[in-house]
């Protein structure tokens, strides 16, 4: 939780009826022979959200949800369906038109250490990429050596604010464990002053010691710097302990969001009190757990109305015809017919 | 205290390399009674996955078993040819392992698999392995069991692959499991059913579990004892509750202390600086001793052995009895 949260209540990030669909069909020839028609997924479907300035929003759900689609349509590496994506007040949406300086203030770190940093490139390259890129050194400088110099410098600064030595400059990618490999990552995208990083499962691929390093990493970093965080996770403890706000996906659309204490204190969504149920308990308070049902459906074949429907012990016929809208029941939103009529 | 089901001694594995010999294991000692699950739980490196490849004769070449002895049910199981230890594996050792895609074969039907390895380890007719093979995906939970056996592995989602590996590990009626990761590549909410399952079974077939883990939630839920493992050496073992509310070695704790937890607040988790060394840079002593706030002149010169500490046993100095530290 940052000091920033409670002093201002300016939205950075705004996102209203974000669509992405993914065409899947097979190629023409086999369309025609085959009598097969066009096949699309939705990978993302109708998502709205936003993030306040200087605070962390978690998107969970299990995999094929949709949540790392979320995370690209945000930073430009995809360009949506539909929808609109607003950054400080500026529209985002159209990708080739973001200006330069909007695409300096967000950064993107990757779930995969070993696959997001270029083996070939030595650390100092790799985090004063964005720095040249930018132009961030040239201001008032004319010299070449004057140049690198103030390069040398900034890079290692950017090292030493994530736990590193300006020494590890000279070093390669290889010659770093994973948990040091996501921090150079972090300081690569650290590097443009950002004012919004897009974390997607930073810690999946670490050690639970390791992972704590970095954890503890970005939380300080969000209190020196004020930086707003979209952090996407599939484990629930991590999120509670990173977020403000947490929202839960399944099948491409957001079935929960809420405050992290709401969430995690009194969760609506029956497939949010199933995720909590699911984690197991380190601390074995003797938690009567109910065995979760069934699996993720195909998201080829999205079921009707409710896609959770045919898991969820609470669905009637309603769920299975109509889809349910994201309704306020106090802070929280969800998305859920049982919760609208009281059932449950 | 019954006499233990599998009974690991001094285990020592070692790669030799053209650089020298890498100890990967070095001097594992601990048992399983009948019935019992024991976890195993460390980080990556730590060697707990290649305690289960031993135990089950699988190690990749160039591992091998430089000292120590492996007893199942008594008899000595670490040195038997490739053909006896064919029999044991399977017959008196089911596995099972993290990717479910990997552990079936893609090109056979399941219910070929599951006969096949019924027929191989039990003296029954063809029919009645093919009965036995529907009623162990009936326990697994699989819907339409009889329908399931003519599909192929493609056919199943991951959750049910990893079923009907359960299902192929008690084929043979084993009296133990070694189970790697085995819901490590499964999404959080099929992860809870695998676990049950798999705890319910084992129970109800008697067999004990060697369940090698990294999530310590998993071991919670599930083990009587579990062995904390560090650079190759079992750092503490003992009843799961005690290791996780009262650790006593300093790495058990740091461990606890950095896993989040769902019904507290932190500001920040705890942290373990640095890493797990290299098996070529395991610094002597105590191999945790670089990473230790307790750290005095003991640990970097003489490694510790398991010592009595509380309700468990750990390898670290700070549990010497007061008459050998003073000595």
């Amino acid at each position: 939780m940052s000091a920033l949260a409670s002093e201002s209540f300016e939205p950075l990030v705004e996102v209203e009826g974000l669509t992405k669909t993914f065409d899947v069909s097979l190629p023409w020839l086999n369309r025609v022979v085959d009598r097969k028609p066009r096949q699309f997924v939705h990978a993302v479907d109708d998502v709205s959200f936003t993030i306040q300035r200087g605070t962390t929003l978690a998107l969970v759900g299990e995999s094929g949800c949709g949540k790392s689609t979320v995370a690209r349509l945000l930073v430009g590496l995809y360009a949506p369906t539909r929808g609109r994506i607003v950054f400080g007040g500026v529209d985002a949406t159209a990708v080739d038109a973001r200006p330069r300086v909007m695409r300096r203030r967000m950064q993107m770190i990757f779930q995969d250490p070993y696959a997001s940093l270029n083996p070939r490139w030595k650390v100092r390259d790799i985090v004063a990429e964005p720095l040249r890129e930018h132009g961030l050194t040239e201001q008032g400088r004319t010299s070449g050596a004057d140049r690198e110099a103030l390069l040398e410098a900034q890079v290692g600064e950017l090292l030493g604010s994530v736990g590193l030595a300006a020494a590890d400059a000279d070093k390669f990618p290889h010659q770093f464990s994973g948990g040091q490999r996501q921090r150079i990552s972090i300081a690569r995208a650290l590097a443009t002053e950002p004012e919004f990083l897009v974390c997607d499962e930073p810690t999946s691929a670490l050690d639970v010691s390791v992972q704590a390093q970095v954890l503890n990493i970005m939380k300080d970093l969000q209190t020196k710097q004020g930086l707003t965080y979209l952090f996407i996770s599939h484990n629930l403890a991590v999120v509670r302990h990173v977020s403000d706000r947490v929202g839960v996906m399944y099948l491409g659309r957001v079935v929960e969001i809420a405050d992290k204490a709401a969430l995690f204190s009194r969760p609506h969504h029956p497939y949010t009190r199933m995720l909590l149920d699911a984690i197991p308990d380190i601390h074995m308070s003797g938690r009567a757990r109910t065995p979760v049902q069934g699996e993720v459906p195909n998201p080829l074949h999205p079921p009707s109305g409710c896609t959770f429907h045919p898991r969820c012990p609470h669905a009637n016929e309603r769920c299975r015809v109509e889809r349910p809208q994201l309704l306020s029941f106090g802070s929280t939103r969800a998305a859920c017919h049982a919760v609208e009529e009281g059932r449950i | 205290m019954p006499d233990p089901l599998l009974d690991v001694r001094h285990l020592r594995v070692e790669f030799p390399t053209r650089r020298g010999t890498l100890v990967a294991l070095d001097d594992v000692t601990f048992d399983i009674a009948p019935g019992e699950i024991l976890g195993v739980v460390g980080e990556s490196g730590a060697g707990k996955s290649l305690t289960g490849s031993a135990i089950i004769g699988l190690l990749d070449p160039p591992g091998r078993i430089a000292a120590g002895e492996i007893r199942f049910d008594g008899r000595r199981i670490d040195a038997l040819p490739y053909e006896e230890m064919r029999k044991v594996r399977g017959r008196s050792i089911g596995a099972i392992f993290q990717d479910p895609l990997t552990s079936l074969d893609p090109l056979y039907t399941i219910g070929r698999q599951l006969t096949e390895t019924i027929q191989t380890h039990l003296p029954v007719s063809a029919a009645e392995a093919r009965q036995r093979a529907i009623r162990l995906l009936q326990e697994t939970g699989i819907p339409a069991a009889e329908e399931r056996l003519g599909q192929y592995p493609h056919q199943f989602s991951g959750g049910m692959r990893q079923r009907v590996v359960i299902a192929l590990a008690l084929a043979g009626e084993p009296r133990l499991i070694v189970a790697d990761e085995p819901t490590t590549a499964l999404d959080v909410s099929i992860q809870a059913q695998i676990i049950f399952l798999l705890k319910r079974l084992c129970r109800e077939h008697g067999a004990a579990v060697m369940l090698v883990t990294h999530d310590m939630g998993v071991i919670a839920e599930t083990c009587d004892r579990v062995a904390v493992m560090y650079a190759g050496r079992i750092v503490e073992i003992g009843p799961v509750a005690a290791v996780i509310h009262a650790p006593a070695h300093p790495y058990t704790a740091g461990l606890m202390g950095s896993i989040p937890a769902m019904d507290e607040d932190r500001p920040r988790l705890l942290q373990i600086d640095g890493a797990m060394p290299r098996l070529t840079a395991i610094p002597p002593g105590c191999a945790f001793n670089p990473r230790c706030v307790h750290a005095f002149d003991r640990c970097l010169v003489e490694r510790p052995d398991l010592l009595p500490a509380g309700a468990t046993r750990a390898a670290c100095w700070l549990h010497a009895a007061p008459l050998r530290a003073a000595a």
